[in-house]
């Protein structure tokens, strides 16, 4: 298993979030995570590598269980932290290092966390922003660049730690119309290519098309999920079926 | 050229500024080196504990955060100068009674040390707002990224959270750098021999007041300048990946 999630329940003050959601994704998984505004997802992704401090649950990242104190905060630091270089995150705002150019954010985390020769780091980044179609734009700063490139980018700076499992924020909401496709033509390479992947999206036709597993998730709690055919062509929850109609 | 300064009636200022005796300038420009020596350290002093003063008040608890409110409130409070004679004898009085009590004896505090730290503790309370405020205005994404990625707290600070923030703190800074060099003026006060009083002395053996103050005066401007134009190398680098503000201008 790439990654398990038991039981997670997350409040902030008396708001309870989620309401023990579990799930789990074996190697080569892509799990999108759908749902409406206030559901959830975006906060269990991000319980995930612990943005968000779980309330309580258990995590278990390629078979190892991150340790939790009693009140949900990891237990070790160090652990967390290499944990979190095994999860590559894409945000819904990118957040790329705006001081950086787009080679320097590509190496950032190989050279100086896991200290990788800079050298490689540098040979990797240029194979991965060529992937990406940026290579042309190795040494730009990511303020000049439109949404969808920033975005690119920023899933080369995840796959320059070459992660057991992706964790993707809704990577295309914060993006223009017309750019949105780029972004999904990167992401369904990395699916064709085996990568774990954890997506948290909008995009409902993609998700039926990438996706091996959907988790609906209503409220802080799961309300259905399964393969994709399934869960979009014939929905049993009531819910599910008003929110489909909904984003149409 | 003498034709010229004696036709000017400047001669005479020109002897009295001549760098080796009997003209003073060797001791104005001694006194200059002596200011930029305690400016310095105490710009990198005040930034050093604006540093700590800043994440304290940001990520620190309760009673670190209200002893730094204290701080920066009692500082900006008092004027310079009455902080500069308070730091400056409870400094050296403290630091003898403590050599006296283990038995050292009474210890020559040496000027620039005192001028250091007496100046360093003032610019430090205004570093530590300065240093705050642009920390603050770090988007917080890019500090997430850091941490999602698994990068340790000092690390963060050295490759993110600085270089991000330089941008925003370089103005600020750029000013508290030059009241550090004219508040290096006040420590003639505690008989340190800087610019001003070296000034002072040379005016008042000569009677040659106008001619020395001008002549301080255009070294303090030269600083300025210099430092000006250091600043906006600095700022131009802190600002690369910024686009420009000016209209059509990338």
């Amino acid at each position: 298993m790439a990654i398990v999630v038991e039981n997670l329940h997350k409040s902030f003050g008396a708001l309870e979030v989620l309401k023990g959601v579990s799930l789990s994704a074996r190697k080569g998984d892509v799990v999108a995570i759908i749902g409406g505004s206030g559901s959830g997802k975006s906060t269990m992704l991000r319980c995930i590598n612990f943005l968000e401090t779980p309330s309580s649950g258990k995590i278990v990242v390629a078979g190892e269980e991150i340790a939790m104190r009693a009140d949900g905060s990891p237990a070790d630091r160090r652990q967390i932290e290499r944990i979190r270089t095994r999860l590559g995150m894409v945000f819904q705002a990118f957040n790329l290092w705006t001081h950086r150019t787009l080679l320097e954010n590509v190496i950032e985390v190989p050279v100086y966390v896991l200290k990788t020769p800079r050298a490689e780091a540098i040979a990797r980044a240029r194979v991965l922003l060529d992937r990406v179609g940026l290579a042309d734009k190795a040494d730009t700063f990511p303020a000049f660049l439109s949404g969808g490139q920033q975005q690119r980018a920023a899933i080369a700076r995840a796959l320059a730690v070459d992660p057991s499992v992706m964790l993707f924020d809704e990577p295309t909401s914060a993006l223009d119309p017309e750019l949105v496709g780029e972004v999904l033509t990167v992401i369904r390479d990395l699916a064709a290519e085996g990568r774990t992947m954890l997506l948290v999206t909008h995009e409902m036709k993609f998700a039926r098309e990438v996706a091996n597993h959907v988790v609906y998730l209503f409220e802080g709690q799961i309300e259905e999920q399964g393969p994709p055919d399934q869960l979009f062509g014939a929905p049993k929850s009531a819910r599910l079926k008003q929110f489909l109609q909904t984003v149409g | 050229m003498e034709s010229l300064l004696d036709t000017l009636g400047l001669s005479q200022s020109v002897q009295l500024l001549s760098l080796s005796p009997p003209g003073w300038g060797g001791n104005l420009l001694r006194g200059l080196a002596n200011s930029l020596q305690i400016a310095l350290g105490a710009f990198g002093f005040g930034l050093l504990i604006g540093l700590f003063g800043a994440y304290g008040k940001l990520y620190g608890g309760p009673i670190l955060r209200d002893l730094l409110a204290i701080y920066t409130t009692v500082i900006r409070a008092v004027p310079e100068l009455v902080l500069i004679l308070i730091l400056y004898y409870v400094g050296s009085d403290l630091i003898n009674q403590a050599s006296v009590a283990m038995g050292y004896g009474r210890v020559e505090i040496s000027g620039v040390v005192a001028g250091i730290w007496v100046l360093g503790v003032v610019q430090g309370a205004y570093s530590t707002e300065v240093l705050r405020g642009a920390i603050q205005a770090i988007p917080p994404g890019q500090l997430e990224a850091a941490r999602a990625f698994g990068m340790p707290p000092l690390m963060t600070l050295r490759r993110v959270t600085i270089p991000a923030m330089m941008s925003f703190a370089t103005p600020g800074l750029a000013n508290l750098w030059l009241i550090a060099t004219k508040d290096t003026a006040l420590l003639a006060i505690v008989g340190f021999s800087e610019l001003t009083l070296e000034t002072r002395q040379a005016a008042g053996s000569t009677r040659a007041y106008f001619t020395f103050f001008l002549a301080a005066g255009a070294l303090y401007l030269i600083v300025t300048l210099f430092s000006g134009a250091i600043f906006a190398r600095i700022e131009k680098w802190a600002r690369r990946g910024q686009p420009s503000l000016k209209e059509g201008n990338r």
